[in-house]
């Protein structure tokens, strides 16, 4: 076991090891190949994965640093490495990425078979792998931030992976540019962290404390602060980064247009495993956050804001991508809120919601994954992905109805599903750290995420079928089976790791919170409501009055539901403020003041040079009547200025 | 001795080729074959240097300057400038991105049609030029180098360039000689005072505090004009826009990083009490390169433009790492200079072969190149992505360097100057993105008949570039260690 353990570079090697190889020799030419090798070792990494979190789990093994390559030396102490740190946080999130990245390589072979490109497909993924196992390994915020620009960028090359579509192509470049402004900040909270600890490794970092600051100033350039704050600040700036990433409102906007990339993609990226990032930077993190008090605060309001925010746009809209998309945006909401809501009033830390949020983590991404593979496999059926399309496919599809139910119930939070556990511990967590309108929050949103998966699940798989398939309905196994496979961690998962997820916590004592008071009666309170949830939605969708053709119109509609169907119109809003103020403000005034105005200055320049030329080539003019008028005047001037009577006097 | 006939070789070998290539008739295709494989010896011999003075710095670690290999012959009595040559840490390294530059760019113009006997010609001279800059550690022999060089762009573009190639070539050239005439002056003001050429010499001698007040200015913004730090970076965008590709890759990978070269290496090593003067102040000149240029660069849509204004921020970061006056700082600079001369090289190469084959630089009528030409595209993304700081490409480790090195750097305007450089790399993405997919992806716009398969010769461009830009991304502990023993004595100077 422990030689094993400490082979755990492979958990790296054997994804980059699939990217070079296929993006090198099998890309264009080998396509069944690239898949076949690309999904083997995968399935090899899943394996490793188990074994290592089994042996913290069950083994309860100690957190361990199992390589750290010295990267590039900065100054004294500060030293980036490449290391790879196991502990139960990373081994949970090593578990989950190759899992589910397993399942999607084999669901892909299945669903890219027809792409010519699948070549490149596969290399991209493994690419993503890759980066987003170095991200969870990363023993210091240096390598973090490395494997998240490398994440950030296999999410750009693979939502436009169709690049001949120009709103695959727009995306991409949005999903990008967003998270990329976020991360400057990211970047700016690291550097200006490192600058206060002297050190990138997060052992180090969260055994700060703000004592230890006391007295001391910082300059940040306009403005001189007390290190303490300086600290605290730098924090936010490293939220800022998560905030991005996991597409916390406003920056939110990428994620649902992302889902123009091809659905594994969709899958393991938008859902599962890289928007996580935000929150699992959070969770290791954890202490940093706890001792900057405020910061945990905005963690929790902008949480449970995308929450609620995210579900009210989920209730409305039809394509079934983004309705996935948006209810991925509310659970991350729910992480965030989890991880926010940890702080007790008297600034001890209630450590449930800290265990709630990597619970939730964990279930979420199995569910969430399966249900974008069903995504998929209907989209792959119908040929597109408007609800329009669907309906009545449950007589043609029963393996997978069989399945969407299942994840309909686990992300509703129906016992014994896995969505329940997390779900409970977060509303607990929140209501007994003493939040009562934010659990009011999270209470309401678990009734809309009832009613809108199960408004999908009905309007999919209920009724008549509302459009004639070009190919006739069948189920292929290559997709069908990882769909399959995931309902066993979709059911297992909760009651079987609630027990593990409770002692989770983070290496460095808190001051933890005492005397809180009972939440016997949030769990069946919570099941009320989902259920309410589920009964409304198919009172609306299902049931023999409803009408799933006008429940799908969006036209003839309240102004109110209108403005939630176009999203708030954020998405006009970012369009038109890169527009205005980025390319039509800032950069026009830039390219305007190097053209217009130092432009004019050199040629104002260059010309006074020329006429000095000038000028001074008329003096050369060969004409002896002007050379003795000079001459004279000189002799004059000459002769009057040497008997100006300015010395003598 | 072996390795001493061979630094000598670097600026003399060019200067042979020329002349043996003369009897060469001028379509033959053995006359550029003899220019490559005289590029491709001082490329290998460059390289074999660098490895030699990485042993030397490994074996004997010394906080002083180390010149290696040093020749010294008397030349110019009169006013006793000697040749004097020897090699470094630092001028090693830039020896090598030059010879790899050289290299490249005479393989991108295998293909030219007219002239090709003249444009090399003139291109080894170029060569020579620049090798002789880096290795050169006596005044007068540094500055008949550096004046040498100007010459031969102007030739070559105007010769050989495309557009506006007149104006272009005068633009650069004469900006050049401002900058040229700046730090004549200075020289001559050095040489006056102490009555030495040598480097050495005079980095040991301290120059009168009042000499450095007014000397310091004229001498960095005399050098900053090849580098094109703001207010001189004019020539940059109209000279790079008119010269040809290989010119490009030359000026903004070679010459524009020979600028930043005599700042560290002359300017802040002999003059660092001016340094601390005047450094602070300039910072605000290099706010405009840094944090405006990629504005610019946003709004523009011939992609050398872009380019152009894409090395003018990022030769801005070189300026701002000088500026900071930390030895990580200085050290992310002089990463910077290697890597941003092989991004931009891969970024003018790739340029070039779709500017053959689309016969325009305007990205709005480009679209959908990547499904044509997907080697190439590959090659402009990788570019694009290291201009962007990806980690794993050389660019990241440059900037993250050059950040952390000058965020230590206390003084408020500094601190400003950094925060809204780090916030700034967002903007970069903006320009790069939307070149990549304006040009790249989408329907095609262009019949694929038209747009001709890549050639071997351009396959060899990008995979050398790309993976120069890959090793020091990932491997940059030894570069770093390697730069750290010629920039420590610079520093010692700074805080004696």
């Amino acid at each position: 076991m422990n030689n094993l353990i400490s082979h755990s570079y492979l958990i790296l090697l054997l994804p980059l090891l699939s990217f070079i190889i296929n993006g090198l020799f099998l890309c264009f030419r080998h396509r069944k190949m690239a898949a076949i090798l690309s999904t083997s070792l995968s399935f090899l990494g899943a394996v490793f994965a188990t074994i290592i979190s089994v042996n913290f789990f069950i083994s309860g093994a100690k957190p361990i640093l199992a390589f750290n390559y010295e990267f590039l030396p900065f100054t004294g102490t500060l030293v980036a490495t490449i290391g790879c740190l196991l502990d139960s946080l990373s081994a949970m999130m090593i578990l989950t990425v190759s899992l589910i990245s397993f399942a999607v390589h084999i669901y892909s072979i299945g669903y890219m078979e027809s792409d010519q490109a699948s070549g490149r497909f596969f290399a991209l993924l493994s690419l993503f792998v890759f980066s987003m196992l170095g991200l969870v390994i990363a023993p210091n915020i240096f390598q973090t931030f490395i494997f998240w620009e490398l994440v950030g960028v296999s999410s750009y090359l693979l939502i436009g992976f169709w690049y001949d579509r120009p709103s695959a192509v727009s995306a991409s470049k949005q999903a990008f540019i967003l998270t990329r402004f976020a991360d400057s900040f990211f970047l700016l909270g690291i550097i200006l962290l490192s600058y206060i600890t002297k050190s990138f490794v997060f052992s180090d970092i969260n055994a700060l404390r703000l004592e230890n600051f006391a007295g001391q100033m910082i300059s940040l350039g306009i403005i001189e602060i007390p290190t303490s704050d300086a600290l605290i600040f730098s924090t936010l700036l490293i939220f800022i980064g998560g905030w991005g990433k996991s597409a916390m409102f406003p920056l939110h906007i990428w994620l649902p247009n992302a889902m123009e990339g091809p659905t594994p993609v969709s899958s393991i990226i938008h859902s599962a495993t890289m928007v996580v990032a935000g929150v699992y930077l959070v969770a290791r993190l954890f202490p940093l956050f706890a001792i900057s008090g405020n910061v945990l605060e905005i963690v929790m309001i902008v949480g449970a804001f995308t929450m609620v925010f995210a579900a009210v746009i989920a209730c409305t809209q039809k394509d079934i991508k983004r309705i996935l998309a948006y209810s991925t945006l509310s659970q991350l909401g729910y992480m965030m809120l989890a991880l926010g809501s940890a702080r007790v009033a008297d600034s001890s830390i209630h450590i449930l919601g800290y265990s709630a949020a990597t619970f939730h983590i964990f279930t979420h991404a199995f569910f969430k994954c399966m249900l974008f593979l069903i995504a998929g496999a209907l989209i792959h059926q119908v040929h597109s992905n408007d609800l329009n399309a669907m309906g009545g496919l449950r007589k043609k599809m029963p393996w997978t109805y069989a399945a969407s139910l299942i994840a309909c119930l686990a992300i509703a939070g129906i016992p014994p599903f896995s969505g329940f556990y997390s779900k409970d511990e977060i509303l607990i967590s929140a209501y007994q750290a003493g939040h009562p309108i934010i659990f009011a929050c999270a209470l309401f949103t678990s009734f809309l995420t009832a009613f809108y998966m199960f408004r999908l699940f009905f309007l999919a798989f209920h009724g008549k079928m509302r459009s004639i398939p070009k190919h006739p309905v069948h189920e292929s196994l290559l997709m069908t089976l990882p769909i399959l496979l995931l309902t066993i961690p979709t059911l297992f998962s909760g009651f079987l790791f609630k027990g593990i997820f409770h002692n989770f916590s983070p290496e460095v004592p808190l001051s933890l919170a005492k005397n809180l008071p009972s939440a016997t009666f949030i769990p069946p309170l919570a099941i009320t409501f989902s259920v309410l949830g589920i009964l409304l939605s198919f009172l609306f969708y299902a049931s023999k009055k409803s009408n799933p053709a006008k429940a799908l119109d969006s036209d003839n509609r309240n102004a109110f539901y209108k403005i939630i169907y176009h999203k708030f119109y954020f998405d006009e809003i970012y369009y038109a403020f890169v527009r205005q103020f980025i390319l039509g403000g800032l950069a026009s005034f830039a390219r305007f003041f190097e053209e217009k105005i130092f432009g004019t200055l050199v040629t104002f320049a260059t010309t006074l040079i020329q006429k000095m030329g000038v000028l001074v080539r008329k003096a050369h003019a060969g004409s002896l009547p002007f050379y003795i008028a000079i001459m004279i005047i000189g002799l004059l001037f000459w002769y009057f200025a040497s008997n100006l009577p300015l010395q003598g006097a | 001795m072996f390795e001493k006939n061979l630094l000598n070789l670097l600026w003399i070998l060019p200067f042979l080729t020329v002349l043996f290539s003369i009897p060469i008739k001028e379509n033959s295709p053995n006359l550029k074959r003899f220019h490559l494989a005289s590029a491709g010896v001082v490329l290998l011999s460059s390289i074999y240097l660098l490895i030699q003075v990485f042993q030397n710095t490994i074996t004997n670690p010394s906080s002083q300057i180390q010149l290696l290999y040093e020749t010294k012959l008397n030349w110019l009595n009169a006013i006793s400038a000697k040749y004097f040559i020897g090699i470094d840490a630092l001028s090693s390294m830039m020896l090598v991105l030059a010879a790899i530059i050289i290299f490249t760019g005479i393989l991108a113009t295998w293909r030219l049609e007219k002239g090709q006997k003249v444009f090399l010609g003139f291109f080894q001279i170029l060569a020579a030029s620049v090798y002789g800059v880096f290795i050169s550690f006596d005044l007068v022999l540094f500055f008949v180098f550096y004046e040498m060089e100007a010459l031969c762009m102007y030739l070559l573009i105007a010769g050989y360039g495309s557009g506006n190639k007149d104006y272009g070539a005068k633009k650069l050239t004469l900006t050049l000689a401002i900058g040229s005439s700046m730090i004549l002056a200075v020289f001559l003001g050095i040489y006056a005072e102490t009555g030495t050429w040598n480097l050495i010499e005079l980095s040991k001698i301290a120059l009168p505090e009042s000499f450095q007040y007014y000397a310091f200015p004229i001498l960095f913004l005399g050098f900053a004009v090849s580098s094109s730090l703001f207010p001189f970076h004019f020539w940059s965008p109209a000279g790079h826009s008119a010269a040809p590709t290989a010119v490009s890759m030359f000026a903004a990978g070679v010459m524009m990083k020979m600028g930043a070269y005599g700042c560290l290496r002359i300017a802040i090593y002999l003059m660092p009490e001016g340094a601390k003067i005047w450094l602070p102040y300039l910072l605000i000149f290099i706010a405009f390169n840094v944090i405006i240029g990629p504005f610019i660069a946003m709004r523009h849509k011939d992609l050398k433009f872009i380019t152009a204004y894409s090395s003018i921020s990022h030769l801005g970061l070189i300026f701002l790492g000088l500026a900071a006056m930390t030895p990580l700082a200085f050290r992310g600079a002089a990463l910077q200079m290697i890597s941003h001369g092989f991004l931009t090289g891969l970024f003018f190469a790739t340029i070039g072969m779709i500017y053959s084959r689309t016969h325009t630089r305007d990205i709005t009528q480009m679209g959908g190149l990547m499904k044509a030409i997907p080697f190439i595209g590959v090659g402009f993304v990788i570019a694009g992505f290291a201009g962007l700081g990806l980690p794993g490409l050389s660019g990241f480790v440059a900037e993250a360097t050059i950040f952390i090195g000058s965020f230590e750097n206390p003084s408020p305007l500094c601190r400003v100057i950094t925060i809204l450089a780090i916030l700034s790399i967002t903007a970069t993405a903006i320009y790069i993105l939307r070149c990549a997919n304006k040009m790249l992806h989408g329907p095609l716009v262009i019949s694929k008949e038209l747009l001709p398969k890549t050639l071997p010769e351009e396959k060899f461009i990008i995979v050398s570039y790309v993976i120069c830009l890959i090793i020091l991304g990932i491997f940059p502990m030894p570069f770093a260690k390697l730069l750290d023993s010629s920039i420590y004595p610079i520093y010692m100077n700074l805080i004696r």
